[in-house]
This record gives C-alpha cells, sequence and structure tokens, in this order.
C-alpha cells in the first residue's frame, strides 16, 4: 500500500535548538497514529511540519504521493482552536465551507456531533473547551484526508471528552493525534510513537504506548 | 478572484457580527474631527481653510484602529492556519481584506462628511462627485498598505505602536494629494487642479496595490 505522508530525516529547528530531529515517519491511508512524549518533546512542532504550515529545515515530506496541492486535503486542529470568535458556531461553519467552495451541508448535525447545537451565540463567549469542540466541527466538515490533533482533549470535562472522542472516529481519512492523555487517546488509534528530544523513541502498539511512556520516564528519572 | 470575493464577504459579515465596533470606530473619528474644531476654536475662516485636512486626519487616526483589526482576528484564535490549509491564496486575502478596509474606510469618511461641514462651516463648491471620488481613492490609499503593514506587524508586541509608525510615513503623499482634492472640492477649484491631484492619487493606488497584494504572500507565509 502506498503511504499517505512519507517523512524522511525530518528537521526543524528554532534558533539553534532542533525540535524535531532527523525523523522518520510515514503514516498509511486511514490509519490512526497516537504520537506522545513529554513537554517540548517536538510534538506540535511534528504536526505543523506535517500540515506544511511550518517548513522543515532538514530531510523531506512527500504528501500524498506527490500531491501538489496537498493542504486542500490537510486538517489541523492546533492550540488555538482557528475560528472567528465574533461568528457563532454555524456561522463559522458556513464562512469556512464557502471559503472550501463547498456546501455546507448540516451543520446542525455537525454542531449536535461536538455538543455544540444549542449554541447561537459569538464563539467568543464559549469556554475553552466548546471551542476546541467547534475546531473538530469544523475539521469534520472538511473531511480531510490527514486530520492532524493537537491535544484534542485539553480542558475538555467528561461529556466533551466522549463527544471528541466519537467525533474523532468519525473522521475520514488517517489521523494523528498528539496527545498527552493517553488514556483517551489510545483506544482510538492502533499505533503509537513516542518522542523525547525531537525523535521518535519507541513505535508500537497504542495500547502499549502508556508502558512505554513509563519506562522513558524512568529511564530519564522523573519517576 | 472568488477568494476575494469570500474573504471579502468573511470581514464584512465579522465587522456586521460585531458592528458596535464600528459604531466605537465612527465615535472616534467623530471625536477626533470635534476636538480639531475645539482646537481651532471659533474661527470660521480657519476652520473652513482646513476643514479637508482635519477630515483626512480623522480618517488616519481611524484607519489605524480598522487596520490594527484586520489581521487581529486572524490570528487571535488562529484562524490564519486554517485560512491557509483551505487553501486560500495569499492574493485573495489581500485583496478581499484590502476591499473589506477600503469599503469601511469609505464608510466612516461618509459619515464623517456631514459632520466636518457642520461643524467647520464649509461648503461644497465643486461637484459632490469630486470630493467621494477623493474620499474613495484616499481611502484606497490607506487601506492596501495598512493591510500589509498589518499583516507584518500581527504578531508582535506592541503593534497598535508600530502600525502608525510604519503606515504614516508611506501614506505621506497619499494625505497630501487626498487633503489637496479635498479642499479644493470645498473651497473651489478656478485652475481646474483637482484632477491633476486625482490622477496622482491613482498613480499611488495602481503602486499600492499591485506591490502590496504581491508581497502580501510572502508576508503571511513568515
Amino acid at each position: 500500500m502506498d503511504d499517505l505522508v512519507q517523512a524522511t530525516n525530518l528537521g526543524r529547528r528554532f534558533g539553534r535548538r532542533w525540535a524535531v530531529a532527523r525523523l522518520d515517519l510515514t503514516i498509511q491511508p486511514n490509519e490512526r497514529l497516537l504520537i506522545i512524549g513529554p513537554n517540548g518533546c517536538g510534538k506540535t512542532t511534528l504536526l505543523r511540519v506535517l500540515s506544511t504550515l511550518l517548513p522543515a529545515h532538514q530531510g523531506s515530506i512527500n504528501w500524498f504521493n506527490g500531491d501538489t496541492e496537498p493542504r486542500k486535503h490537510i486538517g489541523l486542529m492546533g492550540h488555538d482552536p482557528g475560528v472567528y470568535e465574533d461568528l457563532s458556531a454555524s456561522d463559522n461553519l458556513r464562512v469556512f465551507s464557502k471559503l472550501m467552495g463547498t456546501e455546507p451541508g448540516d451543520t446542525a448535525n455537525l454542531l449536535q456531533m461536538v455538543g455544540l447545537d444549542d449554541r447561537s451565540d459569538p464563539v467568543a463567549r464559549y469556554s475553552a473547551g466548546m471551542r476546541r469542540r467547534l475546531a473538530l466541527a469544523l475539521l469534520l466538515q472538511k473531511q480531510p484526508r490527514l486530520a492532524l490533533l493537537d491535544e484534542p482533549f485539553a480542558q475538555m470535562d467528561p461529556g466533551g471528552i466522549a463527544q471528541v472522542s466519537s467525533a474523532i472516529h468519525a473522521l475520514p481519512g488517517a489521523v494523528v493525534i498528539a496527545s498527552h492523555q493517553v488514556q483517551h487517546a489510545a483506544p482510538l488509534c492502533k499505533r503509537a510513537v513516542l518522542m523525547d528530544e525531537g525523535q521518535i523513541r519507541w513505535t508500537g502498539p497504542a495500547d502499549k504506548a502508556e508502558a512505554a511512556w513509563r519506562a522513558l520516564h524512568k529511564e530519564r528519572g522523573d519517576l | 478572484m472568488k477568494a476575494t470575493l469570500r474573504i471579502l464577504q468573511k470581514d464584512l459579515l465579522i465587522e456586521w457580527r460585531a458592528r458596535s465596533r464600528t459604531v466605537a470606530l465612527l465615535s472616534f473619528a467623530y471625536t477626533i474631527l470635534l476636538l480639531f474644531a475645539f482646537a481651532i476654536g471659533p474661527d470660521a475662516a480657519a476652520l473652513r481653510q482646513h476643514a479637508g485636512a482635519y477630515l483626512w486626519l480623522g480618517l488616519l487616526l481611524s484607519s489605524t484602529l480598522l487596520l490594527d483589526r484586520t489581521m487581529r482576528i486572524e490570528f487571535e484564535a488562529g484562524a490564519m492556519s486554517k485560512l491557509m490549509l483551505v487553501p486560500v491564496p495569499a492574493t485573495g486575502l489581500f485583496y478581499g481584506k484590502a476591499l473589506a478596509n477600503l469599503f469601511q474606510l469609505c464608510v466612516v469618511g461618509a459619515f464623517s462628511i456631514p459632520l466636518v461641514f457642520v461643524v467647520c462651516d464649509a461648503e461644497l463648491v465643486e461637484s459632490i462627485g469630486w470630493l467621494l471620488a477623493t474620499l474613495f481613492l484616499g481611502a484606497a490609499g490607506l487601506a492596501a498598505p495598512g493591510t500589509l503593514y498589518s499583516a507584518m506587524i500581527a504578531r508582535l508586541s506592541g503593534k497598535q505602536l508600530l502600525l502608525p509608525l510604519m503606515l504614516f510615513p508611506l501614506v505621506v503623499p497619499v494625505m497630501v494629494a487626498a487633503v489637496k482634492a479635498t479642499s479644493l472640492a470645498m473651497l473651489g477649484d478656478p485652475m481646474n487642479q483637482i484632477e491633476s491631484w486625482l490622477t496622482l492619487l491613482v498613480c499611488f493606488n495602481l503602486v499600492y496595490w499591485s506591490l502590496c497584494g504581491v508581497l502580501f504572500g510572502r508576508v503571511v507565509e513568515a
């Protein structure tokens, strides 16, 4: 099977510090991949480089077998929700669908999936968790071939975590989740990689990710 | 072209949803105009003579508030990343935003003109068409470089201070031409000079709108 994304010898630095260094990673079509690792290990940088928003300083990435417009097929849910705060949730969905040149589709259903169907006020009045759920609804609307989710469970209450989990399940294509909340993210993924100091230290099944992380902590003397 | 129209629609929708900010912008422009009138005092001749300058200074100062906001809405919650992944072409983004800013500056100008006439006891000697054309071309001369600079400083600290520092020197020629054309429209133009000033404004706009459109992509990607 052709790889959806193939990153070879990837590196990205900020000043003199390499946030991601000599990293090789492949993502298969429809794969669910979990990225874990301590704070500052390069997870967010890796996602931003994979999303094309941040250029790599070293190595190369082949997106979708050399597609010249990979951005069309990539969705990113970063730390910021990426929404317009003066607009309502449904306005945001309509605006982005118009920008993509597609029909807005069933916005009510999308908002119901993320538990925002009862809100018609501006996003500025939403809590942080609700904004992240709206960001996920925008991803569902885009239907990307590659969805990159950075800490999707951050600032979520238990109800929100359940809604986000089922929304992630509904995402088509490959999904890459970078998260500290392994207990919520691992059940959604098959494969996991553990990053440390910008490099992949361990790759294996997602259900073994927590144990691998604990072992890394022990090795570093954190536990 | 489609991307430009979509960005224009989006920005106008956001401004409509947050129209209290537009009211605040108009109030700011009105306050500046009134302050100029109070500063000059009851000298009707001086007020009339400089009415065009007050109008454009009011618009220039108001434009800093408007232009500062134009890119802030894209960066404050990370919407710019989403726009780039749509992907919206940088030229479409620039021209959509610059047109939205031009529209809003024209609205502020159109609401400010009656106040200038009342406060400065000004008259319109020439055709109103000249005045409206000057307003449009002058506002366009502020909107294009203002949109570019707004993008350049959107992620810097102290951007509210940086924008006027960078924008004002660049738009001095536009301000001179717009003030001259406005004053001629208000006070009379026996030598038929308005057309020359408007031609100058058209030239400035051609340079600003084409150059800024080219540079905007580099700024956004950086």
